[in-house]
């Protein structure tokens, strides 16, 4: 079988002296990128979409989402900090955003350009794509890069239903940046630093290596935990911040799983969040087994971006606590002009990532339709469990696995091998 | 080797719950062969269609995907009343579905009209009281 080569690199991390060799994450992958191998895990980058999964049900601690630390990332002269919505939500108490910026700047950041007000931005342009002509309906979010991902690899019919604009992320960096140059005329552009402060592994990744042919404004990510105990020891809330918040309740509400979609301003919409309910929507959307919907949101984590693995308080206490945020905010900050119905080119994101990115058994048909014949007959002579033990997450894996020559061999199935001593024994 | 790939589904006609499971799993599979997207959309919609079809009307049966080097086919096959005017049975918003089977958000009569649109040949062998077969045929390139 040829060997594709992969240059996607992802950021999650496996503390090799930690991992047991459990099967725990196998088992929970969304899309069968794990295999235990020689007693480890490893994950098969052209299968990984970031999800984060594995790192949230692995028992014994040895999964973790890579990041940029913030000591070792000083260069720039100029530092931007980019919160996303969901770290307002990890204080208790918080009844100003303005709190948690004031923050940011007291630990060194020069200036905070909030994600949330770019994604009021992009909930304005969204109104406006929403309206065009001709467009796929219903339109999916493009914001979780974890479902972003999930869609170019195994539902790439439905690209052309995607929101073709960047996530608020981005736009937040580009707007961030020639914020920064406007004010300080003073400065080279690579002495501007942007800092995007993530809630999940799938942004980070999105950050390092782009998304098809787009490559991504922020220059530095850092995880919203280690944000998190930064701020948490220089955060007063006796001394009156200098800092203003310039986003609103749209903006925030982004944080969690129906804040976007809502924002849309049309009722016809859904919003499903649980990578198990994400993948559930997408194939009913392939079947066209949906009610007659305009926009759908989907968020790769629990309750959305509050559910991220690099967040600190469990999301649904997140998305309360956010309430607090929200209760004195104005519905929206950052929005256009009446009568404007133009989206700027650079807010959209040309290419997805190619189809073939998900491992194909072959290129050519025939051969294709052999090794398929070929797992099918190897199924059936599996015992069927989906232990895990082999190291493939199911047996149907496994079969597929020792076709395309990945490795095993179906002595690796130790619940055959035994069932086949005990019948030798017993003759 | 032989001429084509058989995927075999036995459709459970009491499990109303579970109705829909084959033609995910036919999608999976034809993902992996790496078929071309719109062909694997219109055949997974020809079989939801049919496997619902299936258990609303005719309590079960068995549904074949067989993939040919150069096309697709789908036999479903079941047991149930059969259909006694086919050409009615075929026109858009014609349904004789139960009222509980509407309630759930099925039986709108477009089950079969949609497997004919998505699919390039369909023929419909019916005899009341004995069952009914399809036979789908999806063309590549």
């Amino acid at each position: 079988m040829a060997k594709r080569k992969t240059c996607y690199r992802h950021s999650v991390e496996l503390f090799v002296d930690k991992c047991t060799g459990c099967t725990t994450c196998l088992k929970h992958c969304p899309t069968e990128a794990i295999r235990v191998h020689d007693g480890k895990s490893e994950i098969n980058p052209d299968r990984c979409i970031d999800c984060g999964e594995c790192i949230r049900v692995c028992p014994h601690g040895a999964r973790k989402a890579l990041c940029n630390k913030w000591e070792n990332h000083q260069e720039f002269k100029w530092k931007i900090a980019l919160p996303a919505p969901a770290l307002f939500g990890q204080f208790n108490d918080l009844e100003d955003a303005d709190y948690v910026i004031q923050a940011l700047l007291d630990i060194g950041f020069d200036d905070v350009f909030e994600v949330a007000q770019a994604a009021e931005y992009v909930s304005a342009y969204t109104r406006i794509y929403m309206k065009r002509e001709g467009i796929k309906k219903p339109v999916l979010s493009s914001a979780c890069p974890a479902v972003m991902r999930l869609i170019s690899t195994r539902f790439p019919s439905l690209e052309e239903n995607l929101l073709p604009l960047l996530p608020p992320m981005e736009i937040a960096a580009i707007m961030a940046k020639k914020k920064a140059k406007e004010e300080h005329p003073e400065l080279d552009e690579d002495d501007i630093g942007i800092y995007f402060i993530s809630p999940c592994p799938a942004k980070v990744s999105y950050i390092n290596m782009g998304f098809g042919d787009y490559k991504s404004h922020v220059d530095v990510v850092i995880s919203m935990s280690d944000v998190y105990f930064m701020i948490l020891g220089v955060m007063r809330r006796d001394v009156q911040p200098q800092a203003a918040s310039k986003a609103g309740m749209v903006g925030i509400g982004w944080a969690s799983s129906g804040g976007e979609a809502s924002a849309i301003l049309n009722d016809k919409y859904l919003a499903a969040d649980g990578i198990e309910h994400v993948v559930d929507i997408l194939e009913k959307i392939e079947d066209g087994n949906i009610p007659d919907l305009e926009f759908i949101e989907l968020n790769a984590c629990t309750g959305g971006c509050v559910g991220g693995m690099m967040t600190i308080e469990n999301p649904f206490i997140a998305k309360t606590r956010l309430q607090t945020v929200r209760r004195y905010m104005p519905v929206s900050r950052n929005f256009l002009a009446g009568d404007e119905s133009n989206i700027p080119q650079e807010y959209f994101f040309g290419s997805t990532p190619s189809y073939d990115g998900l491992t194909f058994l072959s290129q050519d048909r025939l051969q294709a339709m052999q090794m398929m014949e070929a797992i099918q007959t190897l199924h059936e002579e599996l015992p069927g469990i989906d232990c895990g033990a082999c190291g493939s997450p199911t047996c149907r894996a496994f079969a597929e696995d020792i076709v395309k020559g990945l490795g095993p061999t179906i002595e690796d199935c130790v619940v055959r091998q035994a069932e086949k001593n005990i019948k030798t024994n017993k003759e | 080797m032989s001429e084509f790939v058989n995927f075999h589904f036995d459709v459970d006609g009491d499990n109303f719950v579970s109705a829909g499971q084959a033609s995910v799993k036919v999608k999976k599979n034809l993902r992996e062969m790496g078929l071309d997207p719109d062909i694997i959309r219109r055949v997974s919609i020809a079989m939801y269609e049919g496997e619902i079809n299936m258990v609303i009307h005719a309590g079960g049966g068995v549904a074949d995907v067989n993939v040919y080097k150069d096309y697709i086919e789908i036999i479903l096959d079941d047991h149930g009343p059969g259909i006694p005017n086919v050409e009615l049975a075929m026109q858009e918003g014609y349904s004789t579905a139960s009222d509980h089977v509407r309630s759930l958000g099925f039986g709108a009569g477009m089950g079969l009209s949609n497997m004919k649109r998505y699919t390039d040949d369909m023929q419909i062998d019916s005899t009341v009281g004995v069952g009914t077969k399809i036979t789908m045929r999806v063309n590549m390139e």
